[in-house]
């Protein structure tokens, strides 16, 4: 079947596209046929242009959600368009919290499987493949679409690289919402954060259970500060209420892929691998010399944090 | 305050702390001992507390798994839910999340609870889809990444998570609301809730049970199809060093060596 039409989910935060949209719009590009964005805003005005500029001819819009959250009411427009037959032969969603509500719905609507954590997407002949990565990013899984489209996918974040096309801003056109869903957000919260975001970052420093307690999480902080670092976590220390959800790095949690990431007291439980093991570079200092962390580390130290990085930390304010 | 019957979807995976392998059909190997997910006992610790505050009720548990597996829900048994669903088939095999969450949406609606609870992803499949599918299954309306929980009357208000903090989300019940790692503190089984856990009551069903047809379902039924399973390729060895004081000297050479600091 040929892939005619592809439509990826854009998301954008203060009028800014997120990379992740970007990227799979960049993807989407290389697969050929035409490709279109959806997305749920008022700024759909603002929006066109990054998006053309990426490679999306048109941009179908459902309008302000009036609060609701995106995954109802933007999959009930998406089906109907698909049902009144104007909808894509694939459908490329980011793995963020409103990509996997949209798909999830949507998937029901259109009783379509859809295909998550997906890291590639490649035409085999007529067929649609994408590829997941399972066992903490050991083996590649496969996986080929084999009803008829729409077909449904989820991709990780930095899994391609965003090009701009020099394509002009994309049309805009709407896309009816058939059901505004019961689920309404009524209080936004921003968290402040300073320095470096987690995923724009050139270096992280993250740290884990090895730590101890959590007042020593202060050293990482330290050490983010003077390399002008994001300071990350491990799943471990993020569930034990020692950091915010928000700096999780790993399979929940972001997708990081810095310059250096440097990965103190942390074992390297596949969940936390999968998050990080795309840095160029890796630093590693574990107590444990058979600490997974130590087989995708560049340069591992085997010793305690709590010597190493007051040295360290001693070290970079010297200079 | 009415009573407070809460369904929690829960999951039964090879324990991640062993190494995963994956049978011929490149189905996961789910044949040795299957353990309660830990992104569940959240959801479960969560339901547990709603129907204290509420004063009246109870938690069912909701689980999909071969060979008739309950070691999973006795733990969660025995962390006081009452009483448990579980769908055993061998025509689940290969079954992806659609088809997961279509037989898990059947054993929910036998067990009309007022509030669906689940984990945010398992462990094991991280897929993510599932609340948003159950909840689009049965028209209910849904809240995914709850960080905390809140019933009031007839509507539930939730701290969702999301990029820049966290949303005050409001919706009315019967809702599916899917519970972040660490919302709350899952607490230990006592003795006696493990005794009491043997007795409880644990339905077992069939697809055929919920009314689902078995060619629907299961590898026959899943639009995917695996063509291959790779190696991914491994990053090359680097120099592990031991730590005799100097170690943090190495890091800062390391460092200036890529000309970041």
């Amino acid at each position: 079947m040929a892939l005619n039409r592809i439509w990826v989910y854009a998301e954008a935060a203060d009028g800014k596209v997120s990379p992740l949209t970007l990227e799979l719009l960049t993807k989407a590009r290389s697969l050929g046929g035409t490709v279109e964005a959806v997305y749920a805003g008022a700024d759909v005005d603002a929006v066109a242009s990054p998006l053309g500029a990426h490679g999306a001819t048109k941009v179908h819009s459902t309008g302000d959600l009036g609060g609701a959250l995106a995954g109802v009411p933007v999959a009930s427009a998406i089906a109907k368009a698909i049902t009144d037959g104007n909808g894509p032969d694939l459908l490329m969603f980011g793995t963020t919290y409103e990509g996997r509500d949209v798909a999830a719905r949507l998937s029901v609507a259109v009783d379509k499987p859809v295909l998550t954590n997906n890291v590639e997407i490649e035409l085999d002949g007529d067929a649609i493949v994408v590829t997941e990565p399972i066992f903490g990013g050991t083996k590649l899984v496969k996986t080929r679409f084999t009803d008829p489209g729409p077909h449904l996918a989820l991709f990780r974040p930095k899994s391609f690289v965003a090009e701009e096309s020099g394509g002009a801003a994309a049309e805009v056109a709407s896309l009816e919402v058939t059901d505004a869903g019961t689920a309404k957000v009524t209080n936004r919260h921003v968290e402040e954060a300073t320095g470096p975001k987690l995923d724009e970052a050139n270096i992280v420093v993250s740290g884990g259970r090895g730590l101890g307690e959590a007042g020593k999480y202060e050293m990482i902080e330290t050490l983010a500060k003077l390399l002008k670092a994001a300071p990350g976590a491990s799943r471990a220390i993020v569930d034990a209420g020692w950091v915010p959800y928000s700096y999780q790095v790993g399979q929940t949690g972001k997708v990081v892929k810095p310059t250096v990431y440097i990965a103190a007291g942390i074992s390297g439980a596949t969940q936390h691998l999968v998050g990080m093991k795309g840095s160029k570079n890796i630093i590693a200092i574990n107590k444990d010399r058979e600490a997974p962390i130590f087989t995708v580390a560049d340069l591992g130290i085997v010793g305690d944090v709590h010597k190493v990085l007051p040295k360290l930390i001693e070290a970079l304010q010297a200079r | 305050m009415p009573a407070m019957h809460v369904v929690v979807c829960v999951k039964q995976i090879p324990d991640p702390a062993e190494p995963g392998k994956l049978e011929g059909d490149n189905t996961l190997d789910r044949s040795g001992k299957l353990i309660l997910d830990e992104s569940d006992s959240y959801g479960v610790e969560m339901a547990l507390q709603l129907v204290d505050k509420a004063g009246d009720g109870e938690v069912t548990l909701v689980s999909m798994a071969p060979n008739s597996e309950t070691s999973g829900l006795r733990t969660a048994l025995a962390m006081g839910a009452a009483k448990a669903i579980l769908i055993s088939d061998d025509a689940l095999s290969g079954a992806g999340a659609l088809d997961t969450a279509k037989v898990l949406a059947a054993a929910i609606e036998k067990a009309e609870p007022d509030l669906v609870l689940t984990a945010t992803e398992s462990s094991d499949g991280y897929t993510g889809t599932i609340p948003g599918q159950i909840a689009a299954l049965l028209s209910l309306p849904s809240i995914t990444f709850a960080k905390e929980v809140h019933v009031d009357g007839q509507t539930v208000n939730v701290q969702r998570q999301t990029e820049a903090g966290y949303d005050e989300v409001t919706c009315p019940l019967p809702a599916v609301v899917s519970v972040t790692a660490g919302v709350v503190e899952p607490r230990y089984p006592s003795f006696k809730g493990i005794m009491a856990a043997k007795s409880k009551p644990v339905e077992q069903l069939t697809v055929a049970d919920l009314g689902i047809d078995a060619a629907q379902v299961g590898a026959a039924g899943a639009g995917q199809e695996i063509i291959a399973v790779e190696d991914a390729s491994a990053r090359e060895a680097g120099e592990i060093i031991e730590d005799d004081g100097e170690g943090y000297a190495k890091i800062v050479s390391f460092l200036d060596g890529l000309k970041v600091i």
